[in-house]
């Protein structure tokens, strides 16, 4: 099986946000850059269904220079070669635009499956996947926890809301995207880390693939939410904060 | 172009609730553009939903029908409004903002060369439409610029359902055009994973534990508060995730949703999965190291501190309480 990987460099989960001059994004100097969570869970089942069915895993992302440690880190886990879209101006696409310039790079390499994580941590859309789907014109299926492999194609496992899950069946190729959780991530080894030197990763310009960037939906200003409730922050050492929390929780609330 | 279609969904038999609120924010949108608000409701047989749904101020209802549109397939539905999305030309398509509709409202938003505006939380003068960036920590402005519909679906609990003004609406049938074959996917029904033995929906006092509390090994920790106090403890995604808890005590869309008189929640940042299964919650009290945490947000009191010393620190101080 010829499995396609599309990951994302997103900022760390715990980085310092500011907001930038223009309050259209966040300052990128000085951040520190991560894959995506959701999608170390589509790397990490790709992973695993090479180990029971044999075949390639192919990771694909999009994004500038800075992306490289990411793809090496997918490499060093164990896919076998990567694909680089440079774009340097990914925030300006929308969610249809970026599916654009991945379906491009997907369509000649014509996989049996195309994984993506669930949504990415920092913009949140959840939309790439099933918006690739529908540029390939292939099947798809969103929040998958687990994949069989079956005669006729794959039957996935959906997570609902509420505790609730479905099973489907689908036919390859087809795109699945993975909600986190499903399997154990696996880390890097030393020697994976060695191997994946040697390895290829393709460039090619987002402008090589020709695609429409013209935005429909525009991002125009980002800002801090504002509070739903007066938050009151209790100050103190642990010991003074917990006396004073514990007052305030049985003759304020009265929750106590 | 002209119109708000709002897009129905059904939970066991009646319209959800989040439906209703998508009501709400059609009407919202209406009020906002001067443009008239209108709703469908999808499946083989949707005459008592439609009934449902034309007791409030629509200005029509229509009922799309199929028998290939019993269990909801990503193909039958795109399909489906594809098609009378078509014919009726909709300036603004509204959805709630479920799992299902993150599954389809994308592929039906392409088909149209648009991009849904997801998750929504507010709608503004513009009209412009506010949602969460970075695990809730920054809030975007997002407007729609593309020559076509433009999709937006809205998070649970941002518009209110008793909002959703009554009236009587007309109602009437549209027949898409679909074959088998174009139903790629095969659903089985739904299932639940373990025998749910934890009610934390019934829960008075709930103790929720996140990735603040670092290792498998300190879970204890938050044990013992939420012994002290009575409480059932409850987690994050990550820590069920990580099988630091059992599946059955998560808290968030994809677990339970509660509302406890007191809800402590312990090195949770307060990503939206989690808070829409708080809404309910009396009192939230959220103790966490980062004080920009998005938790602090929606708390009525907060400790900024280590979980290591202020969860040992709690646990004494509501034992002393107590005698």
């Amino acid at each position: 099986m010829k499995i396609i990987v599309a990951i994302k460099q997103v900022p760390e989960r715990d980085a310092q946000i500011r907001i930038d001059a223009q309050a259209k994004w966040i300052e990128e100097s000085g951040l520190q850059y991560a894959l995506n969570e959701s999608d170390a869970y589509a790397l990490e089942e790709a992973l695993q269904l090479k180990e029971k069915h044999g075949g390639e895993v192919v990771v694909l992302t999009a994004g500038p220079e800075r992306v490289g440690p990411t793809i090496r880190e997918a490499l060093a886990k164990g896919a076998d070669r990567a694909i680089h879209i440079n774009c340097a101006d990914l925030g300006a696409r929308d969610a249809l635009g970026v599916a654009r310039l991945l379906a491009a790079a997907v369509k000649p390499e014509n996989p049996d499956l195309v994984l993506t994580g669930l949504q990415s941590d920092d913009l949140g859309q959840g939309q790439t996947g099933v918006i690739l789907a529908e540029l390939l014109d292939l099947p798809h299926s969103s929040l998958i926890l687990h994949v069989d492999k079956t005669d006729s194609g794959l039957t996935v496992k959906r997570e609902l809301e509420e505790g609730w899950f479905k099973l489907i069946e689908l036919p390859t190729p087809a795109v699945l995207t993975i909600q986190s959780g499903g399997n154990k991530l696996r880390y890097a080894t030393l020697m994976g880390i060695k191997r994946a030197k040697a390895k290829e990763v393709r460039t090619v310009t987002a402008a090589e693939l020709a695609v429409d960037a013209a935005p429909v939906v525009i991002l125009e200003r980002v800002a801090l939410p504002q509070k739903q409730k007066s938050t009151q922050m209790i100050p103190g050492n642990p010991k003074e904060a917990a006396a004073a929390l514990v007052e305030k929780l049985k003759f304020e609330a009265r929750v106590l | 172009m002209s119109g708000i279609w709002v897009v129905i969904e059904e939970r066991d038999g009646h319209v959800s609730r989040s439906s209703w609120e998508a009501v709400a924010a059609g009407q919202k949108l209406a009020a906002l553009t001067g443009q008239a608000v209108n709703a469908v409701v999808i499946g083989a047989k949707t005459e008592g939903l439609a009934a449902e749904v034309a007791t409030k101020a629509l200005g029509k209802v229509v009922r799309i029908e199929h028998p290939l549109l019993a269990a909801y397939t990503a193909d039958g539905f795109t399909l489906a409004l594809q098609q009378f999305f078509a014919v009726e030309k909709p300036e603004y398509a509204v959805f709630p903002h479920t799992y299902q509709v993150r599954d389809y409202a994308p592929k039906l938003a392409t088909r149209f060369g648009q991009a849904l505006i997801g998750d929504v939380t507010a709608i503004a003068d513009g009209p412009v439409f506010i949602r969460q960036l970075m695990q809730g920590r920054l809030n975007g402005s997002y407007r729609h610029t593309g020559n076509g519909p433009c999709f937006v679906s809205v998070q649970a609990g941002a518009f209110r359902a008793d909002e959703a003004q009554a009236g009587a609406a007309p109602v009437s049938v549209f027949t898409p055009t679909i074959e088998p074959a174009q139903i790629r996917t095969k659903p089985g029904e739904r299932f639940r994973g373990t025998a749910q033995t934890v009610d934390l929906g019934a829960a008075q006092r709930i103790v929720g534990v996140g990735r603040g509390i670092k290792d498998a090994a300190n879970i204890p920790l938050a044990q013992e508060l939420a012994t002290a106090l009575g409480a059932e403890l409850g987690a994050s995604r990550p820590i069920c995730d990580n099988g630091w808890l059992p599946m059955e005590r998560q808290i968030g869309s994809s677990g339970q949703t509660i509302a406890p008189r007191l809800y402590l929640a312990l090195g949770i940042s307060g990503a939206i999965q989690h808070l829409v299964g708080i809404k309910g919650s009396q009192c939230v009290v959220a103790v966490n190291k980062d004080p920009d945490a998005p938790i602090f947000e929606v708390a009525d009191y907060g400790i900024v501190g280590d979980l290591m010393e202020v969860v040992p620190a709690l646990t004494e101080a509501v034992k002393a309480a107590q005698q």
